[in-house]
């Protein structure tokens, strides 16, 4: 085994994890068993995992409410993820956030944010602190294509170029915002040039080879560690399923589908491998761990206690405060 | 006691709260090298640099995103809006972010950050420039908000705001910038808590309660009433969320009439809210339906005529006293 290889098998493992959890999260959808919305982000594994592999274990990371890649990426336990699809008590946001609130601050997971730009701002805001403190830490925020429409994300780029924050904004460009395509929403098709208007450096790449995502962000991560303030990049990426799953994606052709599918990031790291002289049986066996690691978490989420109705109420404020929650009025 | 304008006790409980906390920043349009909009942060860029007293662009949702995202990893911001008008451009960051990080995260991320600036109506600005936010913020859970009428209170409040863990809305007023009050020597460190309204003037007649400029209206027309025999109690509650109800409700059952005074329109509101309270937890000492004077149900207008016939006024209040009262 050669040792790109080796980089690549962990990588490899987290992808197929991702793959796997969303493939399972979408079964216990259908079965009704989660509620809610629900968005897969198979196809892009590439780009949490890959980007993931660039980062420090204290730097920042923000996502949109298409989270599940990313908090698995940076090492919260399938078991509180699926548990948090589930509702449950012990998913890592007890119950209350769902499929689009992950958050695991102790793996520095700041959150999926349901109105998508404005997150931009809040990871601006880790990476002003960073700044502030003297601190060598980088905030990574990924936001879909079509969220750089909206006025957060202008102010949030605008105020990173202006003030040289150690960020970097990665635009995971799925080529669809729910069903509307990029060059129906944007007045250019190549949008990376906005980045000269923000003051931000900038980068393009195809997000299916993971090694290409990590070795690109982490161009970018560096120079944010340096002082040499913010980068936006876009990674041209593709989601294999629709928006969420009550969207059937017909604003597309299944030929565009299956020529897409020729790029899966999962298979080409496995055709990799194989090429690069790990055995079939080696990767089996790491499949074989995801599935029972996946098969685990569904049953964990399955059995978990549910979600505590003390912990909404408690949770509304922080501890640090004179006076307790306002008791809710009484019905009138 | 010494005496302070408005703007100069909410300036010193940020310069002492900097002093006394590295973590504690004040960031907004104009607070550095302009001093100020409205000279609250004047002096303050040059005892603590730019690093910690910061200009912003005209970016409401970015520097209050920023903010948000410094204080849930490690800083305690000051975001100061221009005035409140300005907020409603970075309502998402408020009401979607700071409100709601702390809960949706199951208490795993705390957002304390201070949102300050003036509120209400200051003089002839028109309808976009006049807007009083607190029924926007107060129905949000996840936020506190503050709306304190005296220096010495400003002052205490804010303090405590900087100190809270929370996201806090800070709501000063234009018009009450330039009001003079007794404050505390430095020395003392006065904090005043959160939630704990105050009795500005005792009286057995009619419980009047209003916080911002309504409130000195409401003063003044204490003493017009005192000169007829009706004598005001005036509940200032400081703190519009939490709301301090015990202390409303105490005094509605001593005097058995209520009128509630604020500048935020009459559909729903702290105003309506308090009535809501009252009218619950002191429904069998009420001798009269509880009154409200607040602005009238339109955008803000321009000219002066109009603009005086918008806002409570003495005469409107003491109109309203006297109808509770049965003495109209």
């Amino acid at each position: 085994m050669t040792s790109a290889a080796d980089a690549l098998l962990p990588l490899y493992r987290q992808m197929v994890l991702i793959r796997r959890f969303e493939e399972e999260s979408a079964r216990a959808y259908a079965q009704g068993r989660i509620g809610g919305f629900l968005h897969l982000y198979i196809g892009q594994e590439a780009i949490a995992v890959g980007a993931n592999a660039a980062l420090r274990a204290d730097d920042f990371v923000f996502q949109t409410y298409r989270d599940h890649g990313t908090a698995l990426a940076r090492g919260t336990s399938a078991r509180a993820c699926m548990a948090e699809l589930f509702g449950r008590d012990a998913g890592c946001s007890r119950g209350l956030g769902g499929s689009m609130h992950f958050f695991d601050p102790d793996h520095h997971f700041y959150g999926g944010y349901g109105i998508v730009g404005g997150h931009v701002a809040v990871a601006a805001g880790a990476a002003f602190k960073a700044r502030y403190v003297g601190e060598d830490r980088v905030a990574v925020c990924f936001l879909g294509e079509g969220a750089t429409n909206i006025g957060g994300f202008h102010e949030a780029c605008s105020l990173a170029g202006l003030w040289k924050l150690p960020l970097v904004v990665v635009v995971e460009n799925n080529s669809y915002a729910m069903g509307t395509s990029f060059s129906r929403s944007s007045p250019v098709e190549d949008f990376i040039h906005k980045a000269a208007g923000y003051g931000m450096a900038s980068d393009r790449f195809d997000g299916h080879e993971v090694l290409t995502v990590r070795d690109r962000v982490a161009a970018a991560v560096a120079r944010a560690r340096e002082g040499c303030g913010p980068t936006l990049i876009e990674v041209l990426t593709y989601r294999f399923r629709g928006h969420s799953m009550s969207d059937p994606a017909k604003y597309r052709t299944e030929e565009e589908l299956r020529e897409r599918k020729k790029l899966d990031p999962v298979a080409l790291a496995r055709a990799t491998l194989l090429d690069d002289g790990v055995t079939e049986e080696e990767l089996s066996s790491i499949e074989d761990g995801v599935e029972e690691e996946i098969g685990d978490a569904v049953c964990f989420a399955e059995e978990a206690p549910p979600a505590q109705e003390q912990v909404m109420f408690d949770a509304v404020y922080a501890d640090e405060t004179v006076l307790p929650v306002d008791a809710p009025p009484e019905e009138s | 006691m010494r005496t302070l304008r408005y703007r100069e006790a909410v300036r010193e409980a940020m310069v002492e709260e900097m002093r006394r906390d590295e973590t504690v920043l004040l960031m907004g349009e104009e607070v550095g090298q302009y001093q100020g909009a409205y000279k609250v942060s004047e002096g303050m860029l040059a005892e603590f640099g730019e690093r910690r007293v910061i200009d912003t662009p005209i970016a409401e949702a970015g520097f209050a995103g920023i903010g948000i995202g410094a204080a849930m990893v490690g800083l305690r911001p000051i975001v100061e809006f221009m005035t409140w008008n300005f907020s409603l451009v970075a309502f998402d960051q408020i009401v979607n972010n700071a409100a709601k990080i702390h809960q949706m995260s199951a208490g795993q991320v705390r957002v304390p950050i201070v949102f300050r600036g003036p509120n209400g109506a200051a003089r002839q600005v028109g309808s976009q420039h006049s807007h009083s936010v607190e029924p926007f913020y107060c129905n949000v859970p996840g936020l506190w908000v503050c709306a304190p009428s005296t220096p010495r209170d400003a002052k205490g409040l804010l303090k405590a705001a900087i100190r809270d863990d929370n996201p806090v809305v800070f709501l000063e007023g234009e018009t009450i910038y330039g009001v003079r009050g007794e404050v505390p020597d430095p020395a003392e460190e006065e904090v005043i808590p959160l939630g704990r309204a105050r009795i500005a003037r005792e009286g057995s007649d009619v419980t009047v309660v209003a916080w911002g400029r309504p409130y000195y209206t409401v003063l003044e027309a204490a003493e017009v009433l005192a000169a007829d025999g009706i004598e005001c109690e005036v509940v200032d509650p400081r703190t519009l969320r939490p709301l301090d109800t015990d202390t409303i409700v105490e005094s509605v059952r001593k005097t058995n009439r209520c009128v509630v005074v604020h500048e935020h329109w009459p559909y729903g509101g702290p105003g309506a809210e308090i009535v809501d309270r009252v009218q619950r937890d002191a429904f069998d000492w009420l001798d009269a339906p509880m009154l409200r004077v607040t602005n009238e149900d339109v955008p803000m207008p321009y000219a002066l005529n109009l603009e005086e016939r918008v806002l409570p006024t003495v005469d409107r209040v003491t109109a309203a006293v006297r109808r509770v009262c049965y003495r109209d």
